[in-house]
């Protein structure tokens, strides 16, 4: 037992396993598992939001000019707002907190054995900093001038501008927002991190953590250590709005291209930030239900090092064609395609574990296994974009858009709906109905790819994004070129449709669900050892750990899976 | 491919469309390798009623080879597309070929403006003409382009010319382009630039010899029709929304109806 857990142990609160106020135990928890839940509602709460501003804008795109029903008309300012408002949000407040925030406040105590975060109330702060973030954010829609319409890069001078932006507030609160939330994760990872380290199970060596675990940690190192330009750059973009500094505005020596560099060198990590997570998420359940060792274990966890390594010097590739010198290009299209290597060996490694597997379909290994596909493609496609000659026709294209949507959506959608069916039954006791997990399932995964698949062929075709009426645009008002759009729209609504589906599912097995037992998957790490749902604090004795988490089909054993607390002497 | 889809009108569009179908082969290769074991063993390997999992560690020679070997041919196929991206690369943005004349590109929100040096070659002198949201240019030359920006970043895009570079405030950026087809062709701006983004279009004519006398004549007599408005006729729409605060206002009470 390390010093950090036997600290909490002492705890009045968590280890009397007293029963809690309503207050104390939903509003002002201490306790990992519901702060975990506060993350992951607040996280779908806000992806309602980012998907009602996406059905907005397509329709206009679908429907130039027209009403769009339960929402009104959509002008070119309301066109810019909702834009960039939905990337921000899907990336910040849906991305982070349900996936490093929420599951990470959930799984990471309970995989390691451990009855809490070491620091409670730093966690509860992390959350409360967040909600405050969240909501700065949804006062910035309301503010005169609208919410923030300068895309979610927010490059200046349009966003440090209020003349250009014409977004006075809704710029400063959206940037504002941005820099709370920020704050939010900066306590909540050093928390991921020392936690991991230090409070872990008896027995459980660093080769022993869960590769969902691992790879979370890794994202918020990986955060941490690229944030800090950022919220430098925040803070100087929002002086530059308020007070009237000019680090981003020429007329003053300001420099524009300072602002891409600094948002960049922590824009590009943050997709590994948000990649790694689910990528940990999809090697736990991909083992789980093909009853299979994952395939090099160590190989996959070097693989991640090496790319979390490189992502911090891939940035300039979102600049090749702003004004950079075109030689320094050359240096990161080296960079960049090389970013292929590592993550061509963590798919390779991911597939081959699937290779002499007993694959079981449940809810969770459609998610697990469509986002191996549905990633491939974001991944290879990467390739077009890193080399810079073609982006200098695709940039800021719809193939740009197609692209990081293919690795996006895979992350943070299928990334979320894996996670949550998979640790449904563990976080309210009760089991999911599989066939409406299934119908919600090919409900969202076919119209997703009906969505972008599509939207490539209008980025070769040069359509740009952020361009609320291509009717402006003879070249790209063709009747086959609307068609396409027309499609892309008819089946977002269709996924969004098929929301419904597993909102339903979600509240219906919350409530009336079959009983789940501990261990409904029969899996090997330690959540899986105790009661559905675990009580506060966790464990009744603290586990001890003998074994790595994917013991699978062990040869010599009846049974194919061997949980990671079974003492040895225990085989059967 | 590329050209299936749009007009391919300038000396280095070709360069970039055969860079496309070569980088299209190596990933078309691995995707559908990769893509098919991937079906192959989800189908291969579903559970069958007393058939047990292999164990299988991934960690003897005699099995990583099976991800290292592919592995080892990704990184000769990335040699590959990297040396033949800064082949194009070099020729398109690290090198200025010998001009044949100079245009001034300035982006402001939102429209474009166009200064052409005229027959000295020289800005800034009393032959240089100006146009705004059409550029004429003659086939078969290379124009080198000074691009700046008045405002906030903007971005010169042709993509029939494949061409595509920022224009930011306070820089002067240089670049150059040889229409090689002639017809009229969208500028489009690339880059977010606040609320008329979605209208800042332009038109690019790109001339034979006679039609360009004919038109620069005409713009200096003052008798000429745009053709950025010929070409986008009856869709033409106002850029300006003046009704754009009640919007807000609907919205701001269809949201907080919703939510």
């Amino acid at each position: 037992m390390s010093q950090a857990a036997t600290k909490i142990k002492l705890e009045p609160n968590i280890q009397q396993h007293e029963e809690l106020s309503f207050l104390y135990k939903y509003i002002l928890p201490l306790d990992h598992k519901i702060i975990g839940m506060q993350y992951i509602f607040t996280g779908l709460i806000m992806a309602i939001i980012g998907g009602y501003f996406a059905y907005a804008f397509r329709m206009q795109l679908a429907f130039p000019g027209e009403v769009v029903p339960f929402y009104g008309l959509v002008g070119p300012g309301e066109y810019n707002m909702l834009v960039t408002n939905h990337g921000t949000i899907m990336i910040f407040w849906v991305a982070m907190p349900v996936l490093i925030a929420g599951f990470g406040n959930y799984i990471i105590p309970l995989m390691i054995g451990c009855d809490d975060m070491v620091f409670p109330r730093l966690n509860r702060l992390s959350f409360q900093i967040f909600l405050v973030s969240a909501l700065v954010l949804i006062l910035s829609f309301f503010v005169r001038g609208g919410g923030f319409g300068g895309a979610w890069t927010s490059y200046p001078p349009l966003s440090s501008v209020a003349e250009y932006s014409l977004t006075d507030w809704g710029a400063s609160l959206w940037i504002l927002a941005v820099a709370l939330e920020f704050v939010s994760f900066l306590l909540g990872g050093i928390n991921f991190i020392t936690t991991t380290m230090n409070a872990r199970a008896p027995g459980m060596k660093m080769m022993d953590i869960p590769i969902a675990v691992w790879f979370i940690v890794l994202a918020v190192i990986l955060f941490m250590a690229s944030v800090g330009p950022l919220f430098a750059g925040a803070i100087m973009l929002f002086m530059d709005q308020r007070i009237g500094t000019t680090f981003f505005l020429p007329s003053g020596g300001g420099d524009p291209l300072l602002w891409q560099h600094l948002f960049w060198f922590f824009g590009h990590p943050e997709v590994y930030v948000v990649l790694l997570p689910t990528m940990g998420i999809v090697a736990d359940i991909i083992t789980v239900f093909s009853r299979k060792k994952l395939f090099g274990y160590k190989t996959v966890l070097y693989t991640a090092f090496a790319t979390a390594g490189l992502s911090f010097v891939v940035w300039a590739h979102h600049q090749f064609i702003a004004g950079i010198d075109p030689r320094v290009a050359n240096v990161f299209v080296v960079t960049t395609v090389l970013i292929s290597i590592p993550l061509a060996e963590m798919m390779f490694s991911y597939i081959a574990t699937l290779y002499g597997g007993s694959i079981e379909f449940k809810t969770p290994m459609l998610w697990a296994l469509s986002f191996l596909a549905a990633f491939l493609i974001g991944g290879v496609t990467g390739i077009y974009l890193g080399a810079s000659a073609l982006d200098i026709y695709f940039h800021d294209s719809y193939f740009v858009l197609a692209h990081f949507h293919y690795t996006f959506f895979p992350i943070t959608i299928i990334g979320m709906f894996a996670a949550l069916t998979y640790w449904f039954p563990k976080m309210f006791g009760r089991m999911m109905n599989e066939t409406l997990g299934k119908i919600h399932f090919w409900g969202t995964f076919i119209p997703f790819n009906c969505i972008f698949l599509p939207l490539f062929l209008l980025g070769l075709a040069g359509q740009n994004r952020r361009v609320y009426n291509f009717q402006n645009y003879p070249d790209l008002a063709r009747q086959e070129l609307q068609d396409i759009r027309i499609f892309a729209t008819v089946s977002l609504i269709v996924l969004l449709l098929f929301q419904f589906v597993f909102i339903y599912n979600f509240f219906v097995s919350m409530f009336k669900g079959e009983k789940a037992p501990n261990n409904p998957w029969n899996a090997n790490t330690l959540e899986w050892s105790i009661p559905s749902p675990p009580p506060h604090g966790n464990f009744k004795s603290f586990p001890t750990v003998y074994r790595g988490a994917y013991e699978y089909s062990v040869p010599g054993r009846e049974l194919d899976y061997w949980p990671q607390n079974e003492p040895p002497e225990g085989n059967k | 491919m590329i050209e299936y889809f749009i007009h391919s009108a300038s000396s280095f569009s070709g360069d970039i469309d055969n860079l496309f179908f070569v980088i299209t082969l190596i990933i078309g290769f691995w995707f559908i390798l990769v893509f098919g074991a991937l079906v192959y063993f989800i189908l291969r390997f579903r559970r069958k009623d007393g058939v047990k999992a292999q164990y299988i560690t991934g960690e003897k020679h005699s099995e990583t080879k099976w991800t290292h070997y592919p592995h080892y041919a990704v990184i000769a196929m990335d040699v590959v597309i990297i040396a033949a991206n800064i082949i194009v690369w070099v020729n398109i943005k690290q090198t200025l070929p010998p001009k044949d004349n100079l245009i001034r590109v300035i982006g402001q929100q939102w429209s474009w403006s166009f200064v052409d040096a005229g027959q000295d070659g020289v800005l800034d002198t009393a032959d240089d003409i100006t146009t705004v949201n059409d550029l004429h240019v003659k086939v078969d030359e290379t124009y080198h382009f000074e691009l700046q920006s008045r405002d906030v970043l903007h971005n010169f895009s042709v993509p029939a010319f494949r061409l595509r570079q920022d224009a930011v405030p306070g820089r002067t950026i240089s670049g150059w382009f040889k229409p090689t087809s002639t017809g009229s062709f969208d500028i489009q701006c690339a880059e977010m630039c606040g609320y008329g983004h979605g209208i800042m279009g332009a038109a690019i004519t790109v001339h034979s010899e006679e039609s360009y006398t004919t038109t620069i004549a005409q713009i200096k007599s003052g008798t000429y029709e745009s053709h950025f408005q010929k070409r986008k006729g009856t869709k033409t729409e106002s850029p300006i929304n003046t009704s754009q605060v009640e919007e807000k206002d609907s919205f701001a009470e269809l949201l907080a109806s919703i939510f």
